[in-house]
């Protein structure tokens, strides 16, 4: 019975992450061509979704119109540029590598070079830490006090 | 004394940036038709469908797009402010009704007032893909030259009509056709 449920879930799953409508294609390259790039544009309503996961009514539009640029023969890239011509680079989830994208694309990679210079610090800190010298009054006092030690023991 | 003063600047420039991030508007999106041509587009008339309306109609003047429909409730919110602007001003605000239906979309003019020269009737939201519509109402100001030069997403409210919008329009009215 739990598996039954659990495969009905499963199964659930698939249709609710698939775009609501049904679009036909003439060639397996087109609707690749389609399900890739609804994957890879966002929807500017619910933004943390793309086109093909949004039930947004513009999302809905905004496939539609990449469904008929597809069958016109529109490639990737006249796709994007007409995305990116009226919503911007934000459409994009992988937006392109500008002055204005770049801290997006190096800024993980500064704080990771960032986060292992800091560790370096702190261990070389550790280490010279762990070497203490002792000038010469300290040295007699250590032995002073080991043989202290030494002569309790042998008694 | 380093090892005090370190979590303490690390924490503040996390306070920094995280109250920055709260004050940002993730809704708010930047336009990309920023000082660009307003583009094209050739729509029926909400109250004539026979005539045609289009921004080339507008060229030589300063005018504002307003993005509405009737199902959008925020539309209401700000409808007011537009008609206190249609009143005040001789600005044309040119109404794109967006994904509406005709009969409703009168019936809500006519019983909110109509602050609009003249409303485009896009039925199916194509030019407001072109315009780069998203989040319903929207208002674009155009210049003579037909370039758009600011978008205001979201409702319009007096701030915005008297700090942003009015101002842009005296100075852009200034500049030549």
């Amino acid at each position: 019975m739990k598996k039954l449920i659990l495969l009905l879930l499963f199964a659930g799953l698939g249709t609710a992450f698939a775009g609501v409508e049904v679009h036909k294609f003439e060639q397996a390259e087109q609707e690749q061509q389609y399900n890739r790039l609804i994957a890879e544009l966002r929807c500017l309503v619910c933004q943390n979704q793309n086109l093909a996961d949004s039930n947004a009514e513009l999302a809905q539009d905004l496939r539609q119109e990449v469904y008929e640029m597809i069958q016109n023969g529109a490639s990737d890239q006249e796709i994007v540029n007409f995305m990116v011509a009226r919503y911007g680079d934000f459409v994009l989830y992988r937006p392109p590598f500008k002055t204005t994208t770049a801290f997006l694309w190096i800024g993980p990679f500064i704080i990771l070079i960032a986060g292992f210079v800091i560790l370096l610090v702190f261990i070389r800190k550790r280490k010279q830490a762990g070497a203490v010298e002792l000038d010469e009054s300290e040295h007699a006092r250590a032995r002073e006090l080991l043989n202290e030690k030494n002569e309790t023991d042998s008694q | 004394m380093w090892r005090y003063l370190a979590p303490l600047g690390i924490f503040i420039v996390l306070v920094v940036f995280l109250s920055i991030g709260l004050k940002l508007d993730p809704r708010e999106v930047p336009s990309p038709l920023i000082n660009k041509p307003a583009p094209a587009f050739t729509l029926p008339k909400l109250h004539q469908p026979q005539q045609s309306v289009s921004p080339a109609d507008f060229k030589g003047k300063v005018w504002l797009l307003n993005v509405w429909a009737s199902w959008c409730v925020s539309c209401r919110a700000e409808h007011p402010v537009l008609n206190q602007m249609a009143r005040s001003s001789q600005i044309p605000i040119i109404g794109l009704n967006y994904k509406d239906g005709r009969d409703v979309a009168q019936q809500w003019l006519r019983q909110r007032g109509d602050p609009y020269s003249v409303s485009a009737f896009d039925e199916d939201g194509r030019a407001g893909i072109d315009w780069g519509v998203y989040g319903v109402p929207e208002t674009f100001v155009i210049d003579k030259r037909g370039n758009i030069r600011y978008k205001h997403t979201g409702p319009v409210d007096q701030k915005a009509v008297s700090d942003k919008i009015m101002p842009l329009v005296r100075e852009l009215e200034k500049e030549p056709a």
